[in-house]
């Protein structure tokens, strides 16, 4: 079975006035069909870089210097723009952290709907409307029909995710990067929204890439975890598999400083140091310096991609041992 | 008499938009205005004791960040008043006053805007400690290093600006900052919740070691459970500008009372080891500005009935040290 | 070329300022009119030391060589470059001087304008409410009528002179500041920043001047560089008219206006020249202010 999204060594750089900051580093990952990739990092890490590669939209001094991102099979890396617009909303769409990049606040619902439609399907202005009156009730907007005639500030911040989300599925694209959508909301909403997007991928077969800073939110999500740290993709594997045994220190490490897996009361096992700056990456594996296992060579070259056990590919020279990890 | 050192005492906070011109114009014309109040606190109450830490939870609305900056002396309550070791705060002299005020710091959420971009770390932090008289002109340079030393910085950073640092970095000055001045208490408004998660654990780590070492106590503003379960010892929850329930840490994540803290439980992300399907709490959150009758709750709430949407339940003990506003409990 | 030379001198942390110096010379024009700007200033003072002549020094200035025309020499030898007006005044000089009059002029009105306007604007916002409507409505009422019809009244009122000029000029400017540092301030008060310096129990006066103020600055930049140039050309207006600076130190629109009636008669260095020195400066100082409104305006930049 061919995979709905295939990125293959992708690297992504921008050219600044201070230097190349080489923000996605020879990254490769796939999408099956109807699958949810958490795409986990902190800042700078490169996982919305990742994210806006993949959807076309990096800008300049940005470049997609090498690499290549095929959507069904079809190469995506050196489209013109004509052919993006036949792609992008059509067959990936994009949710953003904040809903309002996607809405546009001086027009109504109905209107931003119907022309989203309209711009790639050749269907009539009712059926249109009908159709994004469906949209909205499939993600649980109580009376569509009354929502429809609304303007994007008359909704709260939770509903207005969710009309981005429903504005993404309007015309079942074969993948939504979604970034970051729920870390303004407030914890219940929070919920409702991952609940209603796993019924939603179940139900359409839409494969997700859930690009995120909080392994809580993806770990009961996806299927897989990608995780990046400066610019690399460090640890990739079955979800399950790289929370209860995570072979690299760096996931090691983030899942042992959450508080729930440590004694109450007792300071938590933190990961020294800080996120270096992607122009002064310190030699070797960029992770080196804060890395509980490093030895000598882990600062002589960094650490090509390895395949282990159970379906997890990793860039360490040291791993962790399989039977080192929390319970 | 309470052994609280801060104490809220039935505090409430509105904020109002006063018509403007052209709205008092349109009124007289015959247009509809009104006045918008916002109860963002609705008769609160809420002590610290002495070197104890307490966890306050909330969502967006509930008045956590209000409660917080009026335990901290930066907003007047409309309604109640701030006792500070025993006493009204507002009945204190200008002396006492002020040594109430310093008692009570505050470490804010953006690592960024809560440090003023045009000073120094010196002066960010020093500058109260010299204005204050705290610290003699002479040995202030020494009190710096010392203060970023225990917070974790490097003395010699204290000549370079706020722009030059990282966010984890920035959250420890802003940190130094309030310590400076010597306070009990120290109110953390989401403190943690912009920084990177390898950060978060750093900053935690320092607020429990200062614990320790200087016997502070902190008023812990969250919506982090996770992190209140690991921190605090008592835990407040706040929705929609009422306690609805107040317990000690241990017992209120081990058996919540409230339908919303437990409903709020239940939703709190966790790293799982694998993908499951999520219940979550229906409804939206209301608006603070027309807030449903009753239990604020009620419209959320499975257990609702008809005595939910028209009367207010009271904040009641329902066992030694545990408070909690629901009908519920008195069924029993 | 310049770009390069450019890179290697930056260190690697990039200050504001340093990003700030670097998005501005990339514009070419904007450079050029900052030198000129330069160039203007320092001839306006150091009139005394290039000028070829006093044009204020009735010693050496004859009747007999007016309206020289330019590149002429008089009869004794002297050499005039711009020619010379009715009293035998060398245009250069007079021309240098009369920058030099509208420069200090239009410069210290907007200094005591910012100063007068940047203190109620940012106590208005800090202290919002009665303190707020009452400076805001006084801008709002002075922002309604035409600056020129204020100067004019407040000029017609006071009689002429130097300090009444600057008076006027200063009085129709104070409420552009005013609100500009306002709507800033209003803005940043509601940061953690200034709640932080609250907190810490310091007093008032501290918290607006030193915490709130510099950060409300930057943006003043732009409006007081625009302000110049706008006092510069109101003054000429003024002198123009005849109710600016006195006859006996002309600013550049009184040399305009000395000049004007011989416009028609062919003689036009006399007015033409004054003219195209006050079109340079305005236009110098305009195209700067543009661009540093689109280099300090972080809208425009990604």
């Amino acid at each position: 079975m061919s995979a709905t999204l295939e990125v293959k060594d992708l690297s992504t750089h921008f050219f600044t006035r201070a230097g190349v900051v080489k923000a996605v580093d020879s990254i490769s990952f796939s999408v099956e069909r109807g699958q949810v990739l958490g795409l986990v990092g902190e800042s700078g890490s490169g996982k919305t870089v990742t994210g806006l590669s993949i959807m076309g939209l990096v800008d300049r001094p940005g470049r997609i210097v090498s690499g290549s991102i095929k959507l069904a099979g079809q190469e995506l890396v050196g489209l013109s723009e004509r052919d993006w617009r036949t792609i992008r909303g059509r067959k990936i769409a994009m949710i953003f952290q904040d809903p309002m990049m996607t809405l546009n606040p001086v027009l109504r619902i109905d209107t931003q709907m119907i022309e989203t439609v309209l711009a790639h399907a050749d269907v009539s202005r009712e059926s249109a409307r009908e159709r994004s009156r469906q949209a909205l009730s499939r993600v649980g907007i109580p009376s569509p029909d009354e929502r429809l005639t609304a303007y994007p500030h008359q909704f709260s911040g939770g509903m207005r995710q969710r009309v981005a989300i429903a504005i993404a599925l309007l015309h079942d694209p074969e993948l939504i990067i979604a970034d970051e959508p729920t870390t303004a909301l407030d914890v219940t909403i929070q919920a409702q929204i991952i609940a209603q997007v796993q019924k939603l991928a179940a139900e359409t077969g839409t494969s997700i890439v859930w690009v995120t800073h909080d392994l809580a939110v993806v770990s009961g999500l996806s299927d897989r975890l990608a995780v990046m740290y400066a610019g690399r993709l460090i640890e990739e594997g079955p979800t399950a598999e790289v929370l209860r045994h995570p072979h690299h220190p760096y996931t090691l490490g983030l899942l042992n400083s959450l508080p729930i897996n440590n004694p109450q009361g007792q300071p938590l096992n933190q990961i020294p140091g800080s996120t270096p700056s992607l122009l002064r990456l310190p030699p070797g594996c960029p992770f080196g310096p804060r890395c509980s296992h490093r030895q000598d060579d882990c600062a002589s070259a960094a650490p090509p991609e390895t395949s282990v056990d159970h379906g997890v590919r990793l860039r360490c020279f040291h791993p962790v041992a399989r039977q080192g990890a929390l319970a | 008499m309470s052994d609280f050192l801060i104490e809220a005492r039935d505090v409430s906070k509105r904020f109002s938009q006063e018509p403007d011109l052209a709205a008092k114009v349109a009124g007289l014309l015959g247009a509809k205005t009104k006045r918008i109040v916002v109860h963002a606190l609705d008769h609160v109450s809420l002590g610290i004791r002495e070197g104890e830490v307490v966890g306050l939870v909330g969502e967006s609305g509930s008045g956590k960040s209000t409660l917080g900056r009026i335990i901290a002396g930066i907003w007047e309550p409309s309604d109640g008043e701030i006792f500070f070791a025993g006493t009204a705060r507002n009945g204190l002299n200008d002396v006492q006053r002020r040594a109430a005020d310093l008692a009570v710091q505050m470490v804010f959420q953006d690592p960024m805007s809560s440090l003023n971009p045009r000073m120094r770390v010196a002066q960010i932090v020093g500058e109260a400690p010299q204005y204050h008289g705290i610290v003699p002109q002479a040995e202030i340079g020494a009190y710096l290093a010392d203060l970023l030393q225990k917070v974790g910085l490097d003395p010699s950073f204290a000549e370079r600006y706020p722009h030059q640092f990282s966010g984890g970095q920035r959250a420890r000055i802003g940190i130094a900052r309030a310590l400076a001045v010597k306070p009990r208490v120290i109110v953390a408004d989401e403190a943690i919740a912009a920084l990177d998660v390898s950060i978060q654990a750093q900053v935690i780590n320092l607020f429990m070691k200062l614990r320790a070492e200087l016997g502070l106590a902190y008023l812990f503003i969250s919506h982090d459970l996770g992190v209140v379960r690991h921190l605090a010892d008592r835990v407040a929850i706040l929705y929609l500008g009422r306690i609805v329930e107040s317990a000690p840490a241990s017992e209120l994540f081990r058996a919540p009372n409230h339908p919303y803290t437990v409903a709020l439980l239940a939703n709190m992300p966790k790293v799982e080891t694998g993908k499951h399907a999520f219940a979550p709490l229906e409804g939206e959150i209301p608006s603070p500005i027309n807030p449903p009758t009753g239990c604020h709750f009620h419209p959320r709430c499975a257990h609702a009935t008809a005595r939910c949407t028209a009367e207010v339940p009271a904040l009641r003990e329902i066992a030694p040290g545990r408070m909690a506003a629901c009908h519920l409990n008195d069924a029993v | 070329m310049t770009d390069a030379a450019l890179v290697t001198t930056l260190p690697p942390v990039e200050t504001p300022f340093r990003i700030f110096v670097s998005d501005f010379v990339r514009n070419k024009i904007a450079v050029s009119a900052l030198a000129i700007i330069v160039v203007l200033a320092l001839l306006a003072i150091f009139a005394p030391w290039v000028t070829p002549q006093n044009p204020y020094d009735l010693t050496q200035i004859s009747i007999f060589d007016n309206m020289l025309k330019p590149g002429e020499k008089s009869m004794d030898g002297k050499f005039f470059l711009l020619g010379s007006d009715e009293q035998g005044r060398d245009m250069l000089s007079a021309m240098i001087y009369g920058l030099r009059m509208s420069l200090f002029v239009s410069a210290t009105a907007t200094a005591i304008a910012l100063l007068v306007g940047v203190s109620m604007g940012v106590t208005a916002a800090y202290f919002g409410g009665r303190v707020d409507t009452a400076i805001m409505r006084l801008v709002d009422l002075q922002l309604s009528f035409p600056a020129i019809l204020i100067a004019l009244i407040l000029l017609a009122a006071l009689g002429k002179g130097i300090d009444k000029v600057i008076l006027a000029l200063m009085l129709v400017q104070w409420a552009y500041y005013a609100r500009t540092v306002r709507g800033n301030a209003l803005v940043e008060r509601r940061r953690e920043y200034i709640e932080a310096a609250q907190c810490l129990a310091l007093p008032r006066y501290i918290i607006i001047f030193k915490h709130l103020l510099p950060n409300c600055l930057p943006p003043l930049i732009v409006v007081a560089t625009v302000q110049v140039a706008h006092a510069i050309s109101l003054e000429a207006t003024l002198s123009f008219l005849g109710v600016g600076v006195p006859i006996t130190e002309p600013s550049l629109g009184l040399l305009i206006s000395n000049g004007y009636k011989y416009i028609l008669s062919g003689k036009y260095w006399v007015s033409v020249f004054p003219g195209l020195m006050l079109l340079l400066t305005i236009l110098s100082i305009n195209l700067v202010g543009d661009h540093l409104r689109d280099v300090l305006n972080p809208r425009l930049k990604a």
